[in-house]
């Protein structure tokens, strides 16, 4: 008489549907469609969403791209690492290696800026803090983003994919002025 | 001698083949889970920023071997038992094949061997998910690629028995429900070992130089679609034993076969999807893509997994309920044994894999919404609430039914195992719950140091931050303490706990002579009958048989709706990107 019983009916998708478990399925069902629907529905109307633009490439020629944005709009260094500032609107990028965030950058704030990011050699993780904005960043992959700071200050970019021993002394930073 | 034994309590026929692969298995996985449990400690107790225990790179040693000991060789080692079982005993059925069972057994065995002498030597500290192109050593995938193989055999004996089953007619009707949603477990297991195969096969010939490169965006969205789709294995596995759960303490059968049984249908259609909620912040990866496969389709998975939180309580509800306890509408619930382990194991499980796992999960799979929690530690905080007290304390209550029934030894310490249950999942709430809050203010996950010592520049944490993963690390000791209590009772009672004389069993198989042939040496049971019809009656109120498990249901429908907007407010609120 259980459940590790052969089902009593000899045809069991015949067997009875008791009405609260209609009813639930209905209620269920409604709330995975609204939930389903939420994330096109965000795409248009949210203003938080990932591009999908993204391009193949190598370490190589990413760090050629990143060389010629420092060398371009380098205003500084903190610890060794360049502190790039692009013009408002711009092509900005970072490159993320064994164990740094490659360069710093100081923006404007509420200016929307496209962000290329890749890896020089193991997947990191972009995780922007204390936003938190938590990207995947993979070697061979740039991908582009437009981002639009709105708020002014000094944030981390923490690694948070694992990439070896050194993987919790890599942190970046973004600077955001006020306009 | 007969080919079958009974067990006189429970009055389930055990294989005498298939009883010592069950035992073999089921002890397999426990050492395995005392292995994750003692690493468990280092882990958390370096997270806990005040004692930071162990240096860096034990700390990713001890990280790695913990999430494969316990995800993997735990897990896995212990579902083959509930394969075996739901086969071969549920239908009275003799294994197919013991002699390749042995083997699939002694490949996993070598296997599991293999990939931790490679993790703890301290050179394939990888974690589980060993992206490339960053390297283990060979034996690191060659053990899983060996353990994997064993597994897929296993899957091949539990079809074979179904067969042989379906054919000798040693059971009425169709297979039972618990045999169904095992099935279900199965089938999915051969689809996630055929994309394990996929991924590790080129990246073991690529650790030992027979391949010079394995894209990193490939790579991750194969090993998802074999690490996502064996989670799948883990709850139609679980689900199956909360029905074969409330069974044999209740005598419960499902409030109707249709909707369990098409509720595990939807597992096996949409279950393999999904495996994008892992990379929805990849590049490279198109929104139509990430949103059609995230939400299962149209969560329909999500969906099947509401439906069984609504029917197993449900059908416990209803067979409680015709045997009087029909006050109200938590008289059933009320009575229930709350100190028998089999049964608050189960219901703790249930609870906190709905209530808890079920909800972040679908809300950090929720396409944007990951932007806010990807790889943070409210990710590991997730699945310790579906994979450890949702599976694994599924799995610890059903030990607890299995030592009397399959091993045949009273329980050791039973009073330890009474408690056992609740201190576990005391301990692991509070670990999950400040987890998922010191996520949400973006503390990394697999991240020794959220000091970042060493590092050039500087960034603090939120104080808030070290304190909820101080109190985590509260939380996480006294998880190891009830898993401790766990290893304690499984083992102690297989080594001192007292026999349940005679029996065919594995640590006394040799020495005793079974004492009563009738029970002890039956060549073949008599058929499985099928369930008899109940005579229609109504226990419940207003036409519901299972009022208090509907409320229930609408209490967290009502958390889910609100934490899931909850959610989308503080995505709101982060920098604008498109
Ligand atoms: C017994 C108490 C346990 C405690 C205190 C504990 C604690 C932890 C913590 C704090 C982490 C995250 C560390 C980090 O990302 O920095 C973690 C990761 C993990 N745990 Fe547990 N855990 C326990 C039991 C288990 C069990 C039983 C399983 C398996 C069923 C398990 C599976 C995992 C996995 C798969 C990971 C992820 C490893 C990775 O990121 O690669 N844990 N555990
Ligand atoms: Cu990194
Ligand atoms: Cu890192």
């Amino acid at each position: 008489m259980t459940a590790f019983q052969p089902p009593a009916e000899i045809n069991w998708w015949k067997s009875p549907i008791g009405k609260d478990e209609i009813i639930w399925i209905g209620i269920a069902l409604v709330w995975c469609l609204i939930m389903f629907f939420m994330m096109p529905y965000w795409h248009v109307y949210g203003k938080q969403n990932l591009s999908n633009e993204a391009y193949q490439t190598t370490p190589k020629k990413f760090q050629a791209s990143v060389d010629a944005f420092v060398e371009k709009y380098k205003i500084g260094e903190e610890g060794g690492i360049p502190i790039v500032k692009p013009p408002a609107g711009s092509d900005v990028y970072l490159a993320g290696r064994l164990w740094q965030w490659y360069p710093i950058l100081e923006l404007e704030k509420d200016q929307t800026y496209r962000l290329h990011l890749s890896s020089l050699d193991w997947n990191h993780g972009f995780s922007l803090q204390p936003v938190n904005i938590n990207l995947q960043v993979l070697p061979g992959y740039e991908m582009v983003i437009s981002l639009t700071p709105n708020q002014a200050g000094e944030f981390g970019i923490v690694c948070n994919e694992y990439c070896g021993i050194g993987h919790h002394s890599m942190l970046g930073k973004i600077i955001v002025r006020e306009k | 001698m007969g080919q079958f034994r009974q067990c006189p309590d429970s009055g389930f026929f055990f294989d005498k083949s298939a009883d010592r692969l069950m035992k073999a298995n089921a002890v397999a996985g426990i050492v395995a889970l005392l292995i994750a449990g003692v690493l468990a400690l280092g882990v958390i107790l370096t997270r806990w920023q005040s004692i930071h225990l162990l240096p860096a790179d034990t700390f990713y040693t001890v990280l790695t071997a913990h999430g494969i000991n316990g995800l993997i060789f735990w897990i896995i080692f212990f579902e083959i038992a509930v394969l075996y079982f739901a086969s071969s005993t549920l239908l009275r059925c003799r294994l197919a094949a013991p002699k390749w069972a042995w083997a699939g057994f002694g490949l996993m065995l070598s296997g599991a061997i293999m990939n931790n002498i490679a993790v703890l030597s301290g050179k394939s500290s990888v974690m589980m998910t060993s992206y490339v192109p960053m390297q283990a050593q060979p034996h690191f995938y060659l053990g899983l690629i060996l353990f994997a193989v064993g597994a897929l055999i296993a899957c091949f004996v539990f079809f074979g028995t179904l067969v042989i089953a379906k054919d000798e007619k040693t059971y009425e009707g169709s297979v039972p429900l618990v045999t169904f949603g095992a099935l279900t477990a199965a089938i999915i297991a051969v689809f996630t070992i055929a994309s394990g195969a996929i991924v590790l096969i080129p990246t073991f010939l690529w650790s030992i130089g027979y391949i010079a490169h394995i894209d990193a965006a490939m790579y991750r969205v194969i090993w998802w679609a074999f690490g996502h789709s064996s989670q799948q294995i883990n709850v139609a596995a679980h689900v199956s034993i909360w029905y074969l759960i409330i069974g044999v303490l209740f005598g419960a059968r499902p409030m109707s076969e249709k909707v369990s049984r098409f509720a595990f249908l939807l597992y096996i259609l949409f279950l393999q999807l999904a495996a994008a909620h892992h990379i929805l912040t990849d590049p490279g990866l198109s929104s139509e893509w990430k949103i059609f496969n995230t939400s299962y389709a149209m969560y329909l998975a999500v969906l099947a997994s509401l439906i069984h939180g609504l029917t197993v309580p449900g059908s416990m509800e209803v067979a409680q309920r015709s045997k009087g306890l029909t006050k109200g509408l938590f008289e059933w619930l009320r009575k229930a044994p709350w100190g028998n382990p089999v049964f608050s194991g189960f219901f703790i499980s249930l609870v906190v894999f709905g209530f808890i796992g079920g909800i972040t999960g679908v809300v950090m799979g929720t396409e944007q919404i990951n932007l806010i929690i990807h790889n943070t530690i409210y990710v590991p905080a997730h699945f310790h609430a579906t994979v450890v007290v949702g599976t694994s304390l599924t799995f610890m209550a059903l030990t607890y039914l299995l030592i009397p029934v399959l091993f045949r030894r009273q329980t050791f310490l039973p009073r330890v195992a009474q408690w056992q249950p609740y201190v576990f999942s005391a301990g692991m709430v509070t670990l999950i719950l400040f987890q998922l809050g010191a996520g949400t203010l973006g503390v990394s996950r697999r991240h020794w140091d959220m000091g970042f010592s060493g590092a050039t520049l500087s960034f603090d944490y939120a104080g808030t931050a070290y304190m909820m993963m101080a109190v985590s690390g509260v939380g996480g000791v006294l998880a190891v303490l009830g898993g401790g209590m766990f290893i304690v009772v499984a083992v102690g009672s297989l080594i001192f706990g007292k026999k349940l004389e005679p029996s065919a069993g594995f640590l006394q198989s040799f020495a005793l002579a079974p004492l009563a042939p009738e029970v002890y040496d039956i060549e073949q049971p008599e058929i499985l009958k099928r369930a008899e019809k109940l005579p229609v009656e109504e226990h419940g109120s207003s036409g519901f048989h299972a009022p208090g498990t509907f409320v229930l249901a609408m209490i967290l429908l009502v958390c889910f709706v609100v934490y899931y907007f909850i959610n989308w407010d503080y995505l709101s609120s982060v920098w604008p990107m498109s």
